[in-house]
């Protein structure tokens, strides 16, 4: 078997912020990432889901540098990018790429659509001739569904949408082999979600991206994912083959997640309210539970889950999962 | 009387380029205690027409037709007219949580100052407000966290303080653009349990874009289709899910993945791309990606409509619905229409 392009080995960030009372101001933590682990093939696509405030999105910047880390290692193609100086990262840069998941607000507002997607262009290839340069940003504008003839305007004369698919065509203009997209698509409708859903398999299979996908719709992470991460509270509770964690997930959140997506049927949804997977709140990031940090909310919790911290252990099959109890519970979904 | 009821709205765009017409004639109207949703492709002119309303286009951008609020038509207000009515009996929650809210204030200071200004109430009061809206969108360690900036909250988090700053307000009408985005399955459950509880208390009246067609099942009970500036397609939310008309809004619905059903097939796009609005073309605006396209596409259209308000703008005839405008709403009919209501002005 090749090797991975990317190793993400123990990665954890962590926020300091004041916190308490205006007469009592205290420092607190936030361990937005806590110890991640896993590895990523050329042209393969990891899927990441996990409930609102789990460190998706600190997970992503802190993958491509965008953040210090406060431990653990970022392997790209054998650099250690925590370690690279400016001008080796600089270098690197170009290989990496990332769509924000606010779509308008990261998008310089001074400038047009068309500055924007090709301003890679202009950083990495500063001699390319103006007409190639032209050419290739009308290209992208096509490829994701724009039209070329919008190429002048601001970002604010687009719609949600629409600025969306600028900052996913900027973030394919330089053929990157590592794409980190964040909610890539949660601004648009299902049928333009398919369309790029669709083209980054296409660019996948012709240049062999490797594919990080960050999405709260898990029916989109299940088709374009190879394997899937589910996260909770900054770690990883399970690691599997998307078709298995699918069809058996291993890890008592995996099964709630999955149990709570609702379908766009009103007849369906009325049913499904009724039944509630997941009770209660994310623990406060400020007091994490000990032992397992899904305890209190897991209906199949055990004594030792409320005292040990249940390791990601590889199962028999190379998937991994955080629980105790991950062999003797069977969470097989029923399909309708 | 309805509570809002929109005619003839057209919204453009002056452009280097020419003119886009983002909306054009589009007309609807939202009962008392109702959540209407309104879904459609991007760029459809979704969130336009809502700021058109709301007197909040951009520089270059016109709005013509009426919106009657109440009876009062809230195109012709001025700025402080409808300033009144905005945050007091009109909510909005946009699209874009980073760029409303103010990166250099904390939540705090931006929620209680939308709590004070709008219901008169002194600091600690707002602030107990505002701690309490938070816990109810689910921000953990609300107490401590909302002296935290906007950069500090995540994504999701983001969006639930600006949907509690929208509740706040408690508006008679509240005007949700996308807002739930960013929120994961878990979340959205519990705000949109949060939104049908204050519906019903407070007899709260709901205009909801989205694209989320899982939170229209669960939450709505009429659904406006939109293509290219136009209302394609209205009806109640079982109308539109189990027998839709439309070729779009059938196409729309044929694209949702679903978790309830086999999944390897590839995922469905309408094929093509939505009209350049600049150069509208005559005729149906779905006509170069319609299956069911035929000869007399090239002409607008003829609208369908029944006794229980559905709505089809399609020649394919609309189930058990009369066909009400015989000779389509060309761009003749549209020109008068607004030119009338401009003189009116
Ligand atoms: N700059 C920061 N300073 C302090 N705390 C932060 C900062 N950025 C993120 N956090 C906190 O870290 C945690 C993880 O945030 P992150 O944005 O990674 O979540 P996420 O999984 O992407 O959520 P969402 O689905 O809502 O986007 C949250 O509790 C968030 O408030
Ligand atoms: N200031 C402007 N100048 C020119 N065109 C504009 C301006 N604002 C919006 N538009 C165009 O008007 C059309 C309608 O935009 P609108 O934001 O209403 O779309 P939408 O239906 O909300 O889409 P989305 O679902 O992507 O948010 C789009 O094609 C957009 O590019
Ligand atoms: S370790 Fe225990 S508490 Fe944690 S998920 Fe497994 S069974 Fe539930
Ligand atoms: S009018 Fe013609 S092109 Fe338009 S939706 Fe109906 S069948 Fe299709
Ligand atoms: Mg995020
Ligand atoms: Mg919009």
């Amino acid at each position: 078997m090749s090797k991975p392009v990317l190793r993400v080995q123990d990665l954890s960030v962590t926020f300091t912020s004041l916190a308490g009372s205006v007469f009592n101001r205290q420092e607190r933590q936030i361990r937005a990432v806590d110890g991640i682990n896993f590895e990523l093939f050329a042209g393969e696509t990891l899927g990441i889901v996990g409930e609102s405030g789990c460190g998706k999105s600190t997970l992503a910047r802190a993958i491509l540098g965008l953040l210090p880390p406060n431990r653990g290692r970022v392997m790209w193609m054998g650099d250690n990018l925590t370690e690279l100086d400016e001008e080796a990262m600089r270098q690197r840069r170009k290989e990496l790429q990332i769509v924000f998941q606010d779509p308008v607000a990261s998008l310089d507002p001074r400038m047009t659509a068309g500055d924007i997607i090709s301003e890679p262009l202009w950083t990495f290839y500063p001699k390319m001739a103006r007409l190639q340069v032209d050419e290739r940003t009308r290209g992208m504008m096509k490829m994701v569904g724009l039209l070329p003839n919008q190429i002048n305007r601001y970002p604010h004369e687009f719609s949600g949408g629409q600025c969306q698919r600028i900052g996913i065509a900027r973030s394919l203009v330089l053929n990157p082999r590592l794409l980190i997209c964040d909610e890539p698509v949660s601004a648009l409708d299902v049928s333009i979600q398919a369309q790029i859903v669709n083209l980054l398999q296409d660019l996948q299979k012709k240049l062999g991206l490797a594919l990080i996908f960050v999405a709260h719709d898990l029916s989109v992470v299940r088709h374009i994912s190879d394997r899937v991460m589910v996260m909770y509270m900054g770690q990883a509770m399970e690691v599997s083959e998307k078709e298995r964690l699918y069809r058996k997930p291993l890890h008592p959140y995996t099964n709630a997640l999955m149990k709570s997506v609702p379908v766009p049927d009103p007849k369906l949804a009325a049913a499904a309210r009724r039944e509630n997977w997941l009770t209660g709140d994310m623990p406060s990031p400020y007091r994490r539970p000990k032992g397992c940090v899904f305890h209190d909310r897991c209906p199949f919790k055990v004594k030792r889950c409320e005292a040990d911290v249940p390791p990601l252990r590889r199962m028999e099959n190379g998937d991994r999962v955080a629980c105790h109890r991950a062999e003797d519970l069977d969470l097989s979904v029923v399909e309708a | 009387m309805a509570l809002l009821d929109v005619t003839g709205l057209e919204v453009e765009f002056e452009t280097p380029e020419g003119t886009v017409r983002a909306v054009s004639n589009l007309d609807f109207h939202l009962e008392e205690g109702e959540t209407l949703a309104i879904v459609g492709e991007s760029g459809a002119g979704k969130s336009q027409m809502m700021m058109a309303i709301m007197g909040l286009l951009a520089e270059n951008g016109r709005a013509r037709g009426s919106a009657l609020y109440r009876g009062a038509d809230l195109l012709g207000m001025t700025a402080r007219e409808l300033n009144a009515i905005r945050g007091n009996q009109i909510a909005m929650i946009f699209q874009d949580p980073m760029t409303s809210l103010n990166p250099y204030m904390t939540i705090e200071q931006q929620m209680t100052e939308v709590i004070m200004h709008h219901r008169k109430l002194k600091r600690d009061e707002a602030r107990a407000q505002a701690v309490e809206m938070l816990r109810a969108v689910r921000i953990p360690d609300a107490e401590e966290r909302i002296r935290q900036y906007p950069h500090e909250y995540s994504g999701g988090m983001r969006q639930r303080v600006m949907i509690a700053m929208g509740l706040l307000c408690e508006p008679e009408l509240l005007i949700a653009d996308e807002p739930s985005t960013a929120l994961d399955v878990t979340v959205q459950a519990q705000i949109t349990q949060l939104v049908r509880e204050l519906r019903e208390q407070a007899g709260m009246s709901i205009i909801l874009i989205t694209h989320d067609l899982a939170v229209v099942a669960d939450i709505a009970d009429r659904v406006m289709v939109m293509y290219a500036g136009e209302v394609v397609e209205c009806g109640s939310a079982e109308d539109i899910f189990y027998n839709p008309q439309h070729p779009y809004t059938r196409g729309l619905l044929d694209s949702v993945p679903r978790l309830d059903r086999a999944s390897d097939q590839d995922l469905h796009a309408i094929p093509g791309n939505p009209p350049n609005l600049l150069d509208l073309p005559v005729g149906c605006n779905f006509r170069d990606r319609c299956d069911e396209a035929r000869e007399e596409c090239r002409e607008p259209p003829p609208v369908w409509r029944d006794e229980t308000g559905r709505m089809s703008r399609c020649v394919l005839p609309m189930e058990g619905g009369k066909r009400v405008d015989p000779d389509g709403t060309g761009p003749e009919s549209r020109a008068t229409n607004s030119a009338s209501r401009e003189n009116r002005e």
